[in-house]
């Protein structure tokens, strides 16, 4: 699914809204996640998931080719943590069985 | 960084802001949308979010575990988890804002 087919399914839903409004409402969503990020604000959505920011420590590196040591500053990067619901229903859907996450747990 | 927590509330409330629907339907739709993705990633379907990033399925193998106390060995099941992968423009935004807070 991409955000268009997102927002047409949306729209299905509210057949009482302008599909222009439904795409605003999905766009300004992911841009306030993005935002907040940006800012190094963590996002807690509970049952879905979490997204903060991770910091990489500056590393000495070497370019693959050439073999030659490059200086790789620090840097940060957007880390998702998946929620304990969507994590559970992703192991009761229909390839997986429900006593794995039972089994993962213990 | 302001190590600050943004949820549901502050999302429900940036989309009533940009919108004008009521306080209640924003938080609606937000939670519409949430669960849309949900349902589709359960299906094993990926979420692709143009200039944000795309959401997919993995398939885990069985493996042995250990109990990290006890030193038992312990089968890992097959099952599915998530991942996330942030767009490039994601990463470029969250790398010249972060660091420009800092200097």
């Amino acid at each position: 699914m991409v955000k268009s087919e997102l927002i047409m399914r949306l729209a299905e839903m509210n057949p009482h809204l302008y599909q222009r409004d439904i795409e605003r409402i999905v766009s300004t969503i992911f841009e306030e996640i993005s935002t907040a990020l940006a800012r190094g604000d963590r996002v807690e959505l509970r049952g879905f998931g979490a997204f903060s920011v991770k910091q990489r420590a500056a590393r000495v590196a070497r370019n693959p080719r050439t073999g030659e040591a490059v200086r790789v500053t620090e840097k940060h990067v957007p880390f998702f943590k998946t929620g304990k619901e969507l994590r559970q229903s992703l192991n009761e859907g229909p390839s997986g069985s429900p006593q794995n996450e039972a089994a993962a747990k213990a | 960084m302001a190590g600050n927590t943004v949820t549901r509330a502050q999302l429900s409330e940036a989309v009533y802001q940009e919108v004008g629907l009521s306080r209640n339907e924003s938080a609606d739709l937000v939670e519409s949308v949430l669960r849309e993705i949900g349902e589709s990633l359960v299906k094993g379907e990926t979420v692709k979010i143009s200039s944000f990033g795309s959401f997919y399925v993995r398939e885990k193998g069985r493996r042995i575990g250990r109990n990290p106390k006890t030193g038992e060995e312990v089968p890992i099941l097959p099952r599915r988890v998530l991942v996330f992968r942030p767009s490039h423009v994601l990463k470029d935004r969250i790398n010249a804002e972060t660091s420009q807070d800092r200097e």
